[in-house]
């Protein structure tokens, strides 16, 4: 299906995306699980997640997009990601408060550091990159249905 | 100095936003508003801002051209122009009479009151653990909102699925 010549832009086109769309992932990935050492954080990596769906369904076509995460999946992990939240919320009450910083917080600068901060970090960062692609499946489903 | 090329970009480009004929044009002049924007962000020293403002103005910028470019949406000029400028300048004078009298009760460009800032950055780093400050703010002192955020963001996307999934459509036809 990947190399099919009737869906999707020209060859130049997927076999820069071919390349490309990996490291652009990761760079999502990068800047959601770095949010509290440096600029960015879960909204901002999750819509460079989004962002790398988007690119592989406009060069290949719906149907290898569908293929990685269908629209049940995205609606399930969006789901799941916003239950993550609520959850790490919720332990907070395991020290007193709704929100507490209840994890050690680490020394400054390390990755691991600042207790829960960089899971909701993780759990926002899912919930914004697979809802904004199933916002961009819907729309792309309405207009090939009419 | 930069700030003030940006904004004067900004107003022109919003402006042809407007006044061009295709919808297309229209879409990318309102993209170049976004970017200006992002650059905004950086002189006024936010980074976390303009990470954000960059690509979600590239993600809406491609939603709003695949949403909009087979149809071209007509636009409405004729019929009660008259009654329509006029309602138009007075909602215009009410909005600044407004803007006049809020703006006038706030601080200076630059000079912020830190009444609850103060404590956040002086505390920030040594309560929670993270050195970026803005995350610090909103996943812990702030963290009840971002949950109501997040609810927001669920049920938009909740919204969507349920108004465009098919069997729903099919069936009404």
């Amino acid at each position: 299906m990947i190399d099919n010549p009737k869906t999707g832009m020209t060859l130049i086109v997927k076999t820069i995306t071919r390349l490309t769309v990996g490291l652009i992932m990761l760079f999502g990935i990068y800047i959601i699980l770095h949010g509290h050492v440096s600029p960015g954080g879960g909204f901002a990596g999750g819509v460079i997640v989004a962002l790398s769906f988007v690119h592989l369904m406009l060069a290949f076509g719906k149907d290898t997009a569908i293929a990685r995460i269908s629209k049940n999946m995205a609606s399930n992990l969006e789901s799941i990601g916003a239950m993550m939240f609520l959850f790490i919320a919720l332990l907070g009450f395991l020290g007193g408060s709704f929100f507490l910083n209840v994890f050690a917080k680490g020394s400054p600068f390390d990755l691991f550091s600042a207790g829960t901060i960089p899971l909701s970090n993780i759990a926002i960062g899912i919930k914004v990159g697979v809802g904004l692609f199933a916002i961009f499946l819907a729309l792309v489903v309405l207009e090939r249905s009419k | 100095m930069e700030l003030h090329i940006l904004l004067i970009f900004m107003i022109f480009a919003a402006i042809v936003a407007i006044e061009v004929k295709d919808l297309l044009s229209s879409v990318i002049a309102v993209g170049a508003v976004g970017f200006a924007l992002c650059l905004a962000f950086l002189v006024l020293k936010a980074p976390d801002l303009a990470i954000t403002q960059l690509v979600v103005e590239i993600l809406c910028l491609i939603i709003l051209i695949r949403a909009t470019i087979n149809k071209d949406l007509p636009l409405v000029i004729e019929g009660r122009w008259v009654f329509n400028t006029v309602s138009t300048l007075g909602f215009i004078a009410v909005f600044l009479l407004f803007s006049w009298l809020a703006l006038k009760e706030l601080p200076g460009f630059g000079e912020p009151i830190m009444a609850v800032v103060k404590k956040y950055l002086q505390e920030g780093v040594s309560k929670t653990g993270a050195v970026n400050i803005v995350t610090a703010v909103i996943l812990d002192f702030r963290a009840y909102d971002t949950l109501g955020e997040a609810t927001v963001l669920f049920a938009s996307v909740i919204g969507i699925m349920a108004i465009l999934r098919r069997p729903g459509r099919k069936k009404r036809e």
